[in-house]
């Protein structure tokens, strides 16, 4: 059988694969969103591994409930996005700063 | 080495090699499509823990549709990708160190202790239901609510993400049949009441013209 600490080292492994990812992709919000939907991909295998061998569902619930809000997440980032290129003709972070912040 | 340590440790290397991939690779096209590799080897390892139905919903939602809305924005977007790659080279050490030491204590964490775990009995099999029933009757019990603000979530998503994106140009000659409905006859035309006209001569009221002429 497999052992909890394996799929607990995947995760962690995965997370700082996307953390790195924002890291050195910065100027890339595409590589951005997709770095985020890697680390709750991340979050989203500790969850499970710990409803397996606590035997609880509540894990696995939230991770319905964390999919839903990043579906939600994800549809209105790349309409964002398309907004953001329509008016701007760039998706490169540091050219984006009317804000002035 | 069971069988199924063997499977888990082949998936976990797709699905790292992967995600290295997505972080790395130049072309964004490339990039998502490794994003639906790494999902597709994720929602492997879930089916070794038992969690059929959210594997099967992860291929469902993010590969079929979540990453396929992904590649279409990156072919849609005309990207000029070289300043979008500068300063790639230059955070590079830093990005890694981070990564590694964020690793490191996460291991330190997770600890030798938790090596030896095993796995009980598969808690779903265990009450004598398949994993969907025992995932739904949770979900359909204990998190009713939360439930339903999640279709709330969705609902607000797809509002919001129309109106984001809608726009309306200038110059184009397309019919508004809501415009064409509304239509009054009497914005278009407008019937004036008058008397009917009559010769001045016949009146006597024709002003004495010839008698001022010199």
């Amino acid at each position: 059988m497999i052992p909890l600490s394996h799929y607990l080292t995947l995760g962690a492994i995965l997370f700082c694969i996307a953390v790195a990812g924002i890291f050195i992709n910065r100027k890339n919000v595409i590589t951005l969103l997709m770095a985020i939907e890697l680390m709750l991909l991340a979050v989203n295998t500790n969850f499970i591994a710990f409803s397996r061998y606590l035997g609880d569902p509540s894990g696995q619930v939230f991770v319905f409930f964390i999919l839903t809000v990043a579906a939600a997440e994800a549809a209105i980032g790349l309409a964002i996005l398309v907004v953001l290129f329509r008016n701007r003709a760039t998706i490169n972070v540091t050219e984006i700063d009317s804000l002035k912040g | 080495m069971s069988f199924q340590l063997i499977c888990f440790y082949a998936f976990a290397a797709i699905a790292v090699g992967a995600a290295l991939a997505v972080v790395t690779v130049k072309n964004p096209v490339h990039a998502a499509l490794s994003l639906v590799l790494t999902f597709f080897t994720t929602a492997c390892v879930w089916l070794l823990a038992d969690a059929e139905f959210l594997a099967i919903a992860l291929v469902l939602v993010y590969v079929g549709a979540v990453m396929v809305l992904f590649l279409f924005v990156v072919m849609m977007l005309d990207l000029d990708l070289e300043p979008l790659r500068e300063g790639f080279i230059r955070a590079l050490p830093f990005g890694v160190i981070v990564a590694v030491v964020m690793l490191a204590e996460m291991l330190a964490l997770i600890g030798v202790r938790s090596m030896d775990i095993v796995a009980p009995a598969d808690p779903a099999a265990a009450a004598g239901l398949s994993n969907v029933e025992w995932l739904a009757t949770a979900l359909f019990s204990e998190f009713l609510l939360p439930f339903e603000v999640a279709a709330l979530i969705l609902t607000v998503g797809i509002i919001a993400a129309v109106p984001l994106t809608l726009r309306h140009r200038k110059g184009v000659k397309a019919q508004d049949p809501a415009r064409q409905v509304r239509v009054d006859p009497r914005d278009r035309i407008r019937v004036v009441k008058m008397a009917a006209e009559t010769s001045a001569v016949q009146n006597g009221t024709l002003p004495n013209q010839e008698s001022s002429a010199p």
